[in-house]
């Protein structure tokens, strides 16, 4: 075992034990968000896609460089518009912001 | 001397990225802060992205031609459509969106597993300790790979959300389990020089693996019933990240490390929160169809039940509705797919300007991942206090005139407390049934998402409305415009 490894294990643990500490406050409403906020993080995979591009000396390499680069992005952007997304429907609104809340009422207008 | 400078700012700004997200999920604990929680991670990942593009683009060689082509076009590409669909999506079909993009990342952790494996095979940078944590990402990744897709596709309705249980098919996914077991040690064996293999051998060997870990995916996920889909997307966001720092220990970076172990965590912890909720335990879900799958799904729901339906016209309802001094309504998954949030609240406007006290019970559960249905009705505008969790609601029905259940079915369904031979037995519900009238409306007699018959239907207290969710509700603003 290298030293190198030994701090990546000791890195690892580390930041297993946040993990554990940051989540474990959540209310129920935002489990949604957060688990799609998560996923977004993990898209950091990208990183890694682009790091074994960059090494990528034949073609194995660079389709399999390719398509990590392919999905590790749309991990990353599509994970974090649609987190925006939803935690924009949380803003709080003042109760007098209802002052035209009609919106698919004419449905039913007629009867 | 100055890209010795450079090197020391790259992984200065990859340990700013992993700050940003640790200081993002941790905003993320309450809603006045969620939003620039998710923007400080956004922003971090940005960093950690950009710094890895200088680090490619400064180091001795510099980066090819070929090698930019494929991290722009694949950059444009893969973004693109996270992008397009991200921004498209309707906020019913979120859940199974995010289960694809977990797939997608699961997938990309095992391919750069996979490709550094394939360089450092033959070389002295083949070690005990590479193998292990290549054949980990790969596993781990193949698993969230398929197990997320098949997921997405239940919820999507692609593939039939009823647990789908095969002869033998537990054998087999114990079979695929094992092989890659088995392959793991062959090729750590191999590593460490106690098991002589080709290099062809050992490429074989991981090819076994890859596809032990795909097939696995579909084999752990297809027995399990739709309503537990939240719970196994959740397990399988946990895989994801831990195969992104499996990824990361194989290609000796510390963001992915650090990144991926934080996602690994939470996404445990949120799993355990999730399968809380539900009173069941992780073994129990991922054990497959409802707690061994006896293939009985519907059995003793349909025996208890035995009575009959009472139908129930609009106008009944508007009269009942009207003169009631509290409603409250539940919401349910047929609400989001109809796109009934407005109409309710619509409804909801009209009561309340005749004095009546209306409440919305949201279950845990409800929609299809936890919080679910709180996203959908703060889309359409809902008072959040007026939004009661099930823990503060329940204790209210014995009080409340008439429940107005639209869309909703097994989170209301008294089988879950009473009989214990109903697959459900043991989730906490919303005690619907405790109130003086109930009015359910539904689309059909047809079953919810737990494929289980509901003992609320047949409940001589229940009057069932049978229409689309939106349909019903503007029917019922109408009647009680009219009354």
């Amino acid at each position: 075992m290298n030293e190198e490894l030994l701090s990546a294990i000791a890195i690892f643990v580390l930041a297993v034990l946040v993990g554990f500490e940051v989540i474990s406050k959540v209310p129920a409403t935002l489990h949604t968000p957060l688990m799609s906020g998560a996923n977004s993080i993990h898209g950091i995979v990208l990183v890694g896609a682009i790091l074994i591009a960059a090494e990528a000396d034949n073609a194995v390499s660079y389709g399999l460089a390719f398509v990590a680069v392919v999905f590790g992005a749309a991990n990353v952007v599509g994970g974090y518009v649609v987190t925006d997304r939803m935690l924009q429907m949380f803003r709080r609104k003042p109760a007098a912001a209802k002052a035209a809340p009609d919106a698919g009422g004419d449905a039913a207008g007629p009867g | 001397m100055p890209q010795q400078w450079i090197e020391t700012f790259v992984f200065l700004a990859w340990l700013a990225g992993a700050a940003a997200f640790v200081l993002g999920l941790h905003r993320m604990n309450s809603p006045a802060t969620a939003r620039g929680g998710n923007r400080l991670s956004a922003a971090g990942m940005a960093v950690a992205i950009v710094a890895t593009l200088v680090h490619v683009a400064t180091r001795p060689g510099g980066l090819g031609t070929t090698a930019i082509a494929i991290i722009a076009i694949g950059f444009l590409i893969g973004g693109g459509f996270g992008l397009m669909v991200a921004r498209t999506i309707k906020m019913t079909a979120m859940p199974q969106l995010v289960s694809l993009f977990n797939a997608v990342g699961g997938g990309a952790a095992a391919l750069v597993a996979i490709d550094d494996y394939i360089r450092v095979l033959g070389t002295p940078e083949e070690t005990v300790s590479t193998a292990i944590f290549v054949v980990l990402g790969v596993a781990i990744g193949c698993v969230t790979f398929t197990g997320s897709l098949v997921a997405s596709g239940k919820l999507q309705g692609l593939i039939p959300g009823k647990p789908i249980v095969v002869p033998g098919g537990r054998l087999l996914t114990i079979a695929l389990a094992v092989l890659a077991v088995l392959g793991t040690a062959a090729l750590v064996l191999g590593a460490g020089g106690a098991v002589a293999l080709s290099p062809a051998a050992k490429l074989f060997i991981l090819g076994a693996i890859i596809a032990a870990g795909l097939g696995f995916g579909v084999t752990m996920v297809l027995p399990i019933g739709g309503a537990d889909m939240p719970v196994v997307i959740s397990l399988l966001n946990s895989f994801t990240g831990t195969a992104a720092a499996m990824a990361g220990f194989v290609i000796n970076n510390p963001v992915l490390i650090i990144a991926g172990a934080l996602v690994g965590a939470a996404g445990g912890i949120l799993t355990k929160l999730m399968a809380d909720a539900m009173n069941r335990s992780l073994m129990n879900i991922v054990a497959g169809g409802f707690g061994g799958g006896e293939g009985t799904v519907g059995g003793p729901g349909v025996e208890g039940a035995g009575g009959s339906v009472r139908e129930i016209g609009p106008d009944d309802v508007a009269i009942q509705l009207a003169y009631a001094s509290s409603v409250i309504v539940v919401p349910g998954y047929g609400l989001a797919v109809a796109q009934a949030q407005h109409v309710v609240r619509e409804l909801a406007e009209l009561l309340e300007a005749r004095g009546v006290d209306v409440k919305y019970a949201i279950h845990p559960v409800a929609g299809r991942l936890p919080g679910h249905m709180n996203v959908l009705l703060a889309e359409a505008n809902d008072p959040y206090p007026l939004l009661k969790e099930m823990d503060d609601i329940n204790p209210e029905f014995e009080r409340t005139d008439v429940v107005l259940v639209v869309g909703a079915n097994d989170v209301t369904n008294p089988a879950a407390r009473s009989n214990p031979s109903s697959p459900i037995y043991g989730m906490p519900i919303l005690d619907v049934d405790k109130a003086k009238s109930i009015v359910v409306i539904k689309r059909s007699m047809g079953r919810g998402y737990a494929g289980i018959d509901n003992e609320l239907y047949t409940n001589p207290k229940t009057g069932m409305l049978f229409a689309d969710a939106k349909d019903g509700l503007a029917s019922l603003v109408a009647a009680v415009k009219a009354v």
